[in-house]
C-alpha cells in the first residue's frame, strides 16, 4: 500500500501543487538556468523552480551531496510527512529505502573532475567519494532519517523508477513494513546534457511548448527534466494499525529486456513490452478492461511512440483504455520520470480525475490511442504505468485503489 | 536488541506476512536458487580457474598503477586485470561499445554461461533475467571522454563536438546489464543493482529473490567494476581509504594485519548462473551450491565512517543464517569483507563475534582482498564465486600478506597458506559507503541438514 508521496518536479513541490499543474496542463519546460546552455544544439529542460534545498535539510548534509541528492531529500520529506509518520524512526529496523538512480551525481562530479584536471594538484575534494556515486541519495536518506531495514539502489535507465517499487514491495513481504521508493534525477550538467546528446533521442526544437510532442505528428525527441518523486510503501496491516487508508495498492509489475540496443533504427520491442505489461496485470490479477487509465512511456520519437502504441494494442486489443501523458509538461527526469507518472497514477485514483494528456495535437498515423483530451470526473480504480529505458528495459506497474 | 532478537522479529513479520512456518528467503513460495556455474575475470587470471589457482596459492596481484601515471596520487598501488577482450570471446561491436567494466561482465558472462550447460530456447530467455551490481559503473570511459570534451578540464561548457559515440551508454550503469542481455538474447527482467561495495552481494540477492518470487527461473546474476582511474583514485585519496604504502605494491593490501593502512583499488568482474534449484535438477546440472541466504541492512551512522560495534552487519549475517537454516556452528567458511582498512576490519571482527559467539573463534575467515584488491562493487561477486568454488573443492583460501596480530582482530584470517576442509556453508559479508551491510549465505546443495 502507497500510503505517501512526495512530488519534487517542474510541475511543483508537493504533491498538491504537481497536480494543480498537470490538472491545468501547464507547461513548464524553459532554457537552462543551472549553466548557459547556449552552445549546446538543446536548451531546454525542465527544472524545479524555486527550490531551496536549505528548507529541506542542512548545510551540513547539502555542501557534501549533489542536488540530485537534495531533490531526494526533500522528495523524502514531502512523502513522510503525507504519510503521517514521523521524520525519525521509532523502529530503525521496520524502515528501509529503495530508490532508482540512473545517472548520480552530475552537477558534484562534473565540478570535482574539473578540479582534478584543471590544477597542477590532482586532487578531489573530501566529499567527492560519497557524493557522485548511485548510492549517495540512499546512504544519505537511511542516515537522516534512520532507516536501518534494507536498503537498495536501482538502475535501469528510465524504467528503474518503477522497479524500485516492485522491490519495495519484495522488501516488505520479508519483513520491513515500511520501505521509501522511487526516486529523484538530475542529468542536467553540462557534461550529463553532452552524454545525453550522444544517446541521440533529445529534442533540438527551441520552442518550450512544442519541443516534447510524444505520439504526435511533429514528436522531434524529449526534453530533459529533473526531479521525481518518493513514495511511503507500506505492509496494509502495519498502516491500517495506524489507520492509515493510503492511495493505492501496488497490486503488480513486470519487467522485461529486449536484448536489443537502442540505435537510430530501433523502436523498441512491442512484443516484449507488451509481455512486460501483462506479467503486471497478471500478478495483480487484473483483467484488461478493468483498467481505467494508462500512463505510457511517451519518450516523444516516432518510432518508439508507434511501438509503444502497437504493444498497448497487443496487450488491450483494438480499443485500449485511456491513456494521458504530463511529461511533456516537465521533461523526461529518467528514473524521476516514471517515479512521477505513478505519483500523478495515484493522485488520479485518489481525487477521482483524469488529467488531460499533454504535447499531443495531431496524433501520428500508428499512434492514435484514446488520448485525454480534457481533464474531467472519472472513477479510476486501477492504471497501468509504463516506462522503458535506454539500450531496451521495459517495465510495467499497475496501482489499484485499496480495500475501503 | 540483540541480532538474535532481532533475526527472530523479522522472521515473525515474514510469518505473518506468508502463512505460518514460512521462515526462508522465498517468500514461502518454496522456489529454491542454486549456482549452476561461474565466470570470473579478476586480477592475477581472467578466467574461473586461473582466479581460483591465484588466490588458493596465496599469490597476490597488486602492483603499481600501470593505466596512467600515478606519480601525483598518494596511493599509487592497484590490482589491475591482464584482460584481453578477444581471448574472452568479444566480438568487434562489443569491443567497440562497451567500456571495461562492461567487457569484464561479458567476458564473465559467457564463461559462466558456458559452464552452466545451460541451452538457451526462446522460453528460457524470456525467464532469465541479467542482474548485475556495480559501485561506480562507467567511470572510466566517463573521465576518459571528459577531458577530451572539458579541454582538460578546461571548460566547463564541454565541447559536445569532442564526445565519442558511446558516451551515453557510460552515463547510464544499466548499459552493464542492458550489454549482457543483449549479448546473450535475454528478455527477462534485468537490473543494475549499485550499492556501492555491496552491489555485488546485493544484485546476487536480488536475483535469489526474482527466482524466489517466480519471477525468473534463471538469472545471470554478479558484478563489474574497473574504477581504476584518475578520478577513483583521487577520491579516495582524499579521504585516506585506500593504502599509502607504494613501495612494496605485491604485499601493500594487508587485510586485519596490525600494520593494516588501506584498501588496494582493484577491477574485475564475476558472474554467477543462479537457477531455480528444479529447473536445475530437471536438466540434470551441475549444482555448486545453493544461495541460501541473502540480507543486509544499513547502519543508519555515517556515509563512510563505522561504528566499532558492528551491530547492523551482525544483524545481516543473522537474518541470512536464519534464512539457510543454519546455526552459527554450521559455518565452515567466513569470506571476510576484510578490506584492510583501520576501521572496517576491526568493525567487522566485533559483527562475527556478535553473531557468530564462540564460533567466531573456530571459524576459518579470509580475504581475499589481501590478493586481487578491493574491486568496490564488483568483489562482493568474485567472493561470492570464491565461496561457491570453496565449497565445490574443499579448500579456503588463505588472507596473504598477514604477518602481525592486531589485539583488536583476535580471530583466525587464515593466514597466508589455502586449508583443505570441507567447506559446506559459506558466509561473505560486505560493507559499503553509505552505510550498506550485506551478508550471503551459500551452502552445499542437499546439506548439511537437509
Amino acid at each position: 500500500m502507497i500510503t505517501g508521496v512526495g512530488v519534487v518536479a517542474p510541475s511543483g513541490i508537493g504533491a498538491d501543487a504537481h497536480w494543480k499543474c498537470v490538472l491545468a496542463g501547464q507547461n513548464r519546460i524553459g532554457r537552462i538556468t543551472l549553466f548557459d546552455p547556449d552552445r549546446y544544439p538543446s536548451r531546454l529542460a525542465g527544472e524545479v523552480a524555486d527550490f531551496d534545498a536549505l528548507h529541506y535539510t542542512e548545510s551540513r548534509q547539502l555542501v557534501q551531496t549533489d542536488r540530485w541528492t537534495h531533490l531526494g531529500f526533500a522528495a523524502a520529506r514531502l512523502a513522510l510527512a503525507d504519510a503521517g509518520l514521523p521524520e525519525l524512526a521509532a523502529d530503525p529496523y521496520e524502515y528501509g529505502v529503495t530508490l532508482a538512480s540512473s545517472s548520480g551525481g552530475n552537477l558534484f562530479g562534473q565540478r570535482e573532475l574539473q578540479r582534478l584536471w584543471r590544477g597542477p594538484a590532482r586532487t578531489v575534494g573530501a566529499y567527492q567519494s560519497i557524493a557522485w556515486f548511485y548510492a549517495a541519495s540512499v546512504g544519505q536518506l537511511s542516515i537522516r532519517h534512520q532507516f536501518k531495514g534494507p536498503c537498495g539502489v536501482l538502475a535501469a535507465e528510465s524504467a528503474g523508477g518503477l522497479d524500485s517499487l516492485a522491490h519495495a514491495v519484495r522488501m516488505i513481504r520479508r519483513g520491513t513494513p515500511v520501505v521509501l521508493a522511487g526516486g529523484t534525477e538530475c542529468p542536467l550538467s553540462p557534461y550529463a546534457l553532452t552524454c545525453q546528446m550522444r544517446g541521440g533521442l533529445l529534442s533540438t526544437c527551441p520552442e518550450p511548448a512544442l519541443a516534447y510532442r510524444p505520439f504526435d505528428v511533429a514528436a522531434s525527441g524529449y526534453v530533459p527534466g529533473e526531479g521525481g518523486a518518493v513514495f511511503v510503501v507500506e505492509d496494509l496491516a502495519h498502516a491500517r494499525a495506524r489507520g492509515v487508508r493510503g492511495y493505492a495498492e501496488v497490486a503488480g509489475w513486470g519487467a522485461s529486456h529486449d536484448a536489443r540496443h537502442t540505435d537510430r533504427l530501433t523502436s523498441g520491442d512491442p512484443v516484449q513490452y507488451a509481455r512486460a505489461m501483462r506479467l503486471a496485470l497478471d500478478r495483480a490479477g487484473v483483467a484488461p478492461a478493468e483498467v481505467d487509465v494508462v500512463f505510457p512511456d511517451a519518450l516523444g520519437v516516432l518510432r518508439y511512440d508507434r511501438a509503444e502504441a502497437e504493444a498497448l494494442r497487443g496487450v488491450f486489443g483494438v480499443r485500449p483504455p485511456p491513456v494521458t501523458t504530463q511529461k511533456p509538461l516537465v521533461g523526461r527526469a529518467h528514473q524521476g520520470g516514471s517515479a512521477l507518472d505513478v505519483a500523478t497514477a495515484l493522485l488520479a485514483i485518489r481525487h477521482g480525475v483524469l488529467p488531460p494528456t499533454a504535447g499531443v495535437d495531431r496524433p501520428a498515423p500508428g499512434c492514435e490511442l484514446d488520448f485525454v483530451w480534457e481533464s474531467g470526473p472519472r472513477r479510476v480504480d486501477v492504471a497501468l504505468v509504463g516506462a522503458r529505458g535506454f539500450d531496451g528495459f521495459n517495465s510495467a506497474v499497475v496501482v489499484r485503489r485499496g480495500p475501503a | 536488541m540483540t541480532g538474535r532478537q532481532s533475526a527472530e522479529t523479522v522472521r515473525e513479520r515474514r510469518s505473518a506476512m506468508n502463512g505460518a512456518g514460512s521462515r526462508s528467503a522465498v517468500g514461502g513460495s518454496g522456489r529454491r536458487s542454486v549456482v549452476t556455474g561461474i565466470g570470473v575475470v579478476a586480477p592475477g587470471g581472467a578466467s574461473r580457474d586461473e582466479f581460483w589457482a591465484t588466490i588458493t596459492a596465496g599469490r597476490t596481484a597488486t602492483r603499481r598503477i600501470s593505466f596512467f601515471d600515478p606519480s601525483p596520487y598518494r596511493s599509487q598501488v592497484a590490482a589491475e586485470c591482464d584482460f584481453d577482450p578477444v581471448r574472452a570471446g568479444l566480438g568487434v561491436a562489443e569491443r567497440q561499445r562497451a567500456d571495461r567494466y562492461v567487457q569484464f561482465a561479458l567476458a564473465a558472462s559467457i564463461e559462466a554461461l558456458a559452464d552452466s550447460g545451460l541451452e538457451l530456447s526462446d522460453a528460457t530467455r524470456e525467464r532469465t533475467g541479467v542482474v548485475l551490481g556495480s559501485a561506480v559503473g562507467g567511470t572510466m570511459l566517463l573521465e576518459r571522454e571528459y577531458v577530451q570534451v572539458s579541454d582538460s578540464g578546461a571548460d566547463w561548457l564541454v565541447d559536445p563536438n569532442r564526445a565519442g559515440p558511446f558516451l551515453y551508454q557510460a552515463l547510464m550503469p544499466s548499459s552493464l546489464a542492458a550489454d549482457v542481455a543483449c549479448r546473450h538474447g535475454l528478455h527477462g527482467p534485468a537490473q543494475v543493482v549499485s550499492t556501492g561495495c555491496t552491489s555485488g552481494i546485493d544484485a546476487i540477492g536480488y536475483a535469489q529473490q526474482l527466482i524466489a518470487d517466480d519471477e525468473a527461473d534463471v538469472v545471470l546474476a554478479g558484478a563489474s567494476d574497473s574504477p581504476i582511474s584518475p578520478v577513483t583514485v583521487a577520491s579516495f585519496d582524499a579521504i585516506k581509504a585506500t593504502t599509502p604504502d607504494n613501495d612494496d605494491p605485491a604485499h601493500a593490501s594487508r587485510p586485519f594485519d596490525r600494520d593494516r593502512h588501506g584498501f588496494v583499488l582493484a577491477e574485475g568482474a564475476a558472474v554467477l548462473v543462479l537457477e531455480e534449484a528444479e529447473h536445475a535438477r530437471r536438466r540434470g546440472a551441475r549444482i555448486y551450491c545453493e544461495a541460501a541466504g541473502y540480507a543486509n541492512r544499513s547502519n543508519g551512522y555515517h556515509m563512510t565512517g563505522l561504528r566499532p560495534d558492528g551491530v547492523e552487519m551482525a544483524l545481516a549475517i543473522d537474518d541470512a543464517l536464519d534464512q539457510a537454516r543454519c546455526d552459527p556452528t554450521d559455518v565452515s567458511y567466513v569470506s571476510a569483507h576484510g578490506s584492510g582498512t583501520r576501521q572496517n576490519d576491526r568493525h567487522e571482527t566485533a559483527a562475527f563475534k556478535r553473531s557468530l559467539g564462540s564460533a567466531a573463534y573456530q571459524v576459518p575467515i579470509s580475504s581475499i582482498k589481501s590478493m586481487v584488491g578491493h574491486s568496490l562493487g564488483a568483489i562482493g561477486a568474485i567472493e561470492m564465486a570464491a565461496c561457491a568454488l570453496a565449497i565445490e573443492h574443499g579448500v579456503v583460501p588463505p588472507t596473504a600478506n598477514w604477518a602481525n596480530r592486531d589485539v583488536e582482530c583476535d580471530l583466525d584470517y587464515t593466514p597466508n597458506t589455502a586449508r583443505e576442509l570441507p567447506v559446506r556453508v559459506a558466509l561473505s559479508v560486505g560493507s559499503g559507503f553509505g552505510g550498506f551491510q550485506s551478508a550471503m549465505v551459500f551452502t552445499r546443495f542437499g546439506g548439511p541438514d537437509r
